[in-house]
């Protein structure tokens, strides 16, 4: 490995309590999210704009070592984790929010604003910003345009995409561009914004992000339904959406799921039901009520042993909270927690989480499931421990199978985590040998030093 | 010379893999939220407390500091939807930390051991120092030592605090309590500890908890000689004393009471203690003598309010003036032993009383143990947020459940000249019963 270059040139620059290279620094930047998977960088930036961010590149691009842009490093497909000799580019200081425009319902804001932060000041004003990722107190902004990240109200309202109308973001070259912009329609050359979108890091920095809001609906309700079994609770989902029903919300737990939420939420959820569906559906209040009186029926009618009304705003807003702490939770019961993100066509979700089962139990592995049922995307958790390696060969093996099930059907190894390291072997299960080389040929042409993150989604 | 982890290395490595680096726990670290660097959050202080029981990183000066800049106010545990105890891993760092002698200097041993190994495990020895202190500010001397400005000679952070330093209580507890007071109808019988920072400061709270209990017909014994709880020493590395200081107090207790069996609880009103109390299980968990007796002890501690929200707290009548007040909940009382609704509840049971809540309630008033003193900056910062939300509430008292809270609050109160009253809820509702009884008096 060659020697880390001499950051002090860069430190002059940034100002030297922005480049971190002690051990003690580094070692709190060698992961994200993603279970099992880390490695040191050789120094961590902080940035505060543009400019900042364009000298760290020609600084990399003198001495020839990747660039890791960073949010909160809650990524769950090791996006974040550094490469070998890395700069850590942290964007989790450059977090202000820029403006708000009410006429057109539009936020300008740095890339390492949290998503709560944008979401707040939307509600603050009658409006909602729809993206709510499970992780949205901490994960930034840029993080959620760089993943595409969807949340709980997918199935209504679509992802991150849906919601950017423009962005900021610096080259490998150091070029600072302004892609997109405030208007509804724009065919003015290829839409390049999208390009960015769900790029991992891996074609640029976002340093700034023009989002869309829509006005918050007027009736929201929310409802939980137990289920006797996994696969009566996908059969009411399928359901639901053939009937022409769009719930803002369709979020499943099975029974390992629940009974960790409630240990750490203690909002007095079933802990004895097989599986539980939360249902919302928001808009104008007659419809609403419509549709939630249909869900019901429908719930019930594929076997829901039980279907309640939340009763007042704050036992929804629990209930929902309960939901997003899902993934964590489940690591109160294993050391290491691998968490799937296999997304299928909700016709087949049944069929999924039949054959999930089935390689569990064939594998002698433990799995906990929940997900983002509406959006036919599931996360099949893996409890285990990094540290038995005999455990982790079968986890290993139970997750391709699982992979290869969601293909078959029609599906796809990543709804909305990425691929990043962590499902990096799998990507040429899902896309032709011409699609990746397009990939590979549209990295080269922006990034033709191969300094940004390189090494992710696919190898350069 | 490699120093060697030894209470980090003890503790079952499944601890540490437990933090699953979610995140979740940053926006509540009032130190990463006031750096935005890892190393100053939760997830990057048990990656580091890793690192070194993997032998990727040694117990290094860095490490020590980072182990001293943390709170220890326990918010992250709280939000940690993965069950992390971050305390115990905390405390055995700090252990790991002191056995290195990496942080040792002369001047910080000398404190350390006026502190940890004369002052809080001897009570005559801190009942002395509250003696001859009280002597020193009801004489002339301080007036006398500002006119001839010799208080430039003391260090610093003397100079800073002194002038606005509580109080010290006029009586300690066991000139206020008695060894055993019994209600006329008794339903419950309970074992009291009355605290050091509490005893020398605000005795008064302890006689106020001890009305509240007999007017909630508990029967309680409160025992003459008792040491302080050790959560000084187990939150500055010291565990062994930590562990003395425990036995001590359950013989004292079970010497009063006969046995702990015969109690149906033991009562804290000081959240920092409770919190450290309630773990004496954990602490003594390795002493065949003492270890079954300290479950029991565990099972049986509460911290008032939660006893009384647990038998019932009776309404008070409405007959006193209208008050508004605001609620500060202490770190260790809510993130540390999850009490939060009990309070509230303690202060609501009283009608002339509104509870106004404040912004931010849980989060750390920078007081934390020593804190105020060891990061001054942080700590001051913390008390400035917190004086912004006490006062945007419009509220005139300001109830909290621990003394350290009190003293930092009072502090900060009085320097900034603001007139809000610092008071533990028991003491409002003590006031108020006692107000109720007899009206004249009020
Ligand atoms: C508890 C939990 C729940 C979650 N729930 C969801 C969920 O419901 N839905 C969902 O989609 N995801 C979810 N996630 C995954 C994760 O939170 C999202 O991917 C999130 O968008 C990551 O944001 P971050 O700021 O932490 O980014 P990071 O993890 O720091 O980075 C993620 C990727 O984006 C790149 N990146 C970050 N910032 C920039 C930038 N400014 N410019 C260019 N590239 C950048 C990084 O290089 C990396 O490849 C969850 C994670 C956790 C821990
Ligand atoms: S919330 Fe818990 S598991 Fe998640 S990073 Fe914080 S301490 Fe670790
Ligand atoms: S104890 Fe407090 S300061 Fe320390 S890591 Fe936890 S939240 Fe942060």
């Amino acid at each position: 490995m060659p020697a880390p270059p001499d950051f002090r040139e860069l430190a002059a620059e940034l100002g030297f309590e922005n480049i971190r290279t002690d051990l003690e620094d580094l070692i709190p930047y060698s992961f994200d999210g993603t279970a099992a998977l880390s490695q040191m960088p050789a120094a961590v930036a902080f940035v505060t704009t543009p400019q900042q961010v364009a000298s760290v590149m020609r600084f990399a691009d003198a001495n020839h070592c990747p660039v890791v842009a960073r949010g909160s490093g809650t990524g769950l497909s090791g996006g974040s984790v550094p490469l070998p000799n890395c700069i850590v580019l942290c964007l989790s200081r450059m977090n202000n929010i820029l403006e708000f425009d009410e006429q057109n319902l539009t936020i300008l804001a740095e890339a390492g604003a949290i998503t709560q932060t944008v979401a707040d000041l939307a509600g603050r004003h009658g409006l909602l910003y729809p993206p709510d990722p499970g992780s949205m107190k901490i994960s930034t902004i840029g993080g959620n345009v760089a993943e595409n990240s969807g949340g709980l109200r997918g199935l209504k309202y679509g992802v991150t995409r849906d919601y950017v109308m423009g962005l900021e973001v610096v080259l490998a070259d150091g070029r600072i561009l302004w892609l997109g912009g405030k208007c509804v329609k724009d065919v003015a050359g290829y839409s390049l914004k999208d390009l960015f979108i769900g790029s991992e890091g891996t074609l640029g920095v976002i340093t700034k992000v023009l989002l869309k809001l829509v006005p918050k609906p007027p009736a929201k309700r929310t409802l939980l339904a137990i289920f006797p079994s996994l696969e009566s609770a996908a059969e009411a989902v399928s359901a639901i959406i053939a009937a022409k029903i769009t719930p803002c919300t369709l979020e499943f737990l099975d029974n390992v799921t629940i009974r960790c939420v409630e240990a750490y939420a203690a909002i007095g959820l079933p802990v004895n039901a097989e599986a539980l569906l939360l249902m919302e559906t928001d808009g104008h209040p007659a419809a609403v009520e419509d549709e939630a009186l249909k869900m019901e029926t429908l719930a019930r009618r594929h076997g829901a042993q039980n279907v309640s009304l939340a009763g007042t705003e704050q036992e929804a807003a629990r209930l929902s909270s309960a939901r997003r702490h899902a993934f964590s939770s489940l690591a109160r019961l294993a050391p290491t927690v691998i968490l799937e993100d296999v997304t299928v066509p909700r016709s087949e979700l049944a069929a999924l989480v039949r054959q999930i089962q089935e390689v569990a139990q064939r594998h002698a592995v433990r799995i906990g499931i929940f997900g983002h049922m509406g959006d036919g995307n599931l996360h099949p958790t893996f409890l285990t421990n990094e540290r038995n390696a005999a455990e982790m060969q079968r986890v290993e093996s139970a997750m391709r199978e699982i992979f290869e099930c969601a293909v078959k059907l029609g599906g796809t190894i990543t709804g909305e985590h990425g691929v990043g390291l962590a499902k990096k072997p799998f990507l040429p299960m899902m896309v032709s040998p011409g699609t990746l080389e397009l990939m590979r040929q549209l990295k080269r042409t922006l990034d033709p030093r191969v300094l940004l993150n390189p090494g992710k989604i696919f190898d350069p | 010379m490699k120093q060697i982890p030894l209470q980090l290395s003890k503790l079952d490595y499944s601890m540490l893999q437990q933090c699953m680096h979610c995140g979740m726990c940053l926006p509540v670290c009032p130190t990463f939220d006031a750096t935005k660097l890892e190393r100053h959050s939760p997830r990057g202080r048990i990656a580091l407390m890793r690192a070194i029981t993997d032998g990727r990183l040694g117990l290094s000066r860095a490490f020590a500091e980072e182990m001293y800049f943390c709170l220890g106010c326990l918010a992250c545990e709280s939000a940690c939807p993965a069950g992390v105890d971050y305390g115990a891993m905390f405390e055995a760092s700090r252990c790991d930390v002191e056995s290195s002698r990496v942080l040792a200097t002369r001047k910080r041993d000398l404190a350390r051991w006026l502190a940890l190994q004369i002052l809080f495990t001897h009570p005559r020895m801190l009942r002395l120092a509250g003696h001859l202190l009280r002597h020193y500010r009801n004489s002339l001397l301080p007036k006398a030592l500002h006119q001839l400005r010799l208080t430039r000679w003391f260090p610093s952070w003397v100079r800073e605090f002194e002038p606005f330093c509580p109080e010290l209580s006029l009586f300690f507890s066991d000139q206020l309590i008695k060894e055993q007071e019994t209600p006329k109808i008794k339903k419950y019988r309970v074992g009291m500890l009355t605290g050091c920072v509490q005893d020398l400061l605000y005795a008064q709270v302890n006689r106020d908890t001890v009305d509240i209990l007999l007017v909630h017909n508990c029967e309680v014994l409160t025992p003459r000689r008792q040491s302080c709880c050790g959560s000084l020493h187990a939150h500055n590395g010291n565990l062994k004393i930590s562990r003395t200081l425990a036995r001590r107090n359950i013989k004292a207790m079970e010497r009063l009471a006969g046995s702990l069996d015969s109690l149906d609880a033991i009562i804290s009103n000081a959240g920092g203690c409770g919190s450290h109390l309630k773990h004496y299980d954990e602490l003594l968990k390795d002493d065949p003598a003492f270890r079954d007796r300290a479950k029991q002890w565990s099972e049986k501690l509460k911290d008032v309010s939660e006893w009384l929200k647990q038998i019932g707290i009776k309404r008070l009548p409405s007959g006193g003036e209208p008050k508004l007040v605001t609620y500060h909940e202490s770190c260790h009382l809510c993130h540390g032993q999850k009490v939060s609704a009990a309070p509230r509840e303690l202060l609501c049971a009283i009608s002339d009383l509104t509870l106004i809540e404040m912004k931010e309630s849980t989060w750390c008033c920078g007081s934390a143990g020593i804190y105020n003193l060891t990061q001054p900056e942080m700590a001051a910062s913390l008390l400035q947020r917190k004086l912004l939300h006490l006062e945007s509430t419009k509220a005139t008292v300001v109830a909290s459940a621990n003394p350290g809270c009190t003293i930092q609050l009072e502090i900060g109160l009085r320097k900034s000249g603001r007139t809000l009253r610092v008071t533990h809820p028991v003491s409002l509702y003590a006031e108020a019963y006692r107000k109720g009884l007899n009206p004249e008096n009020a």
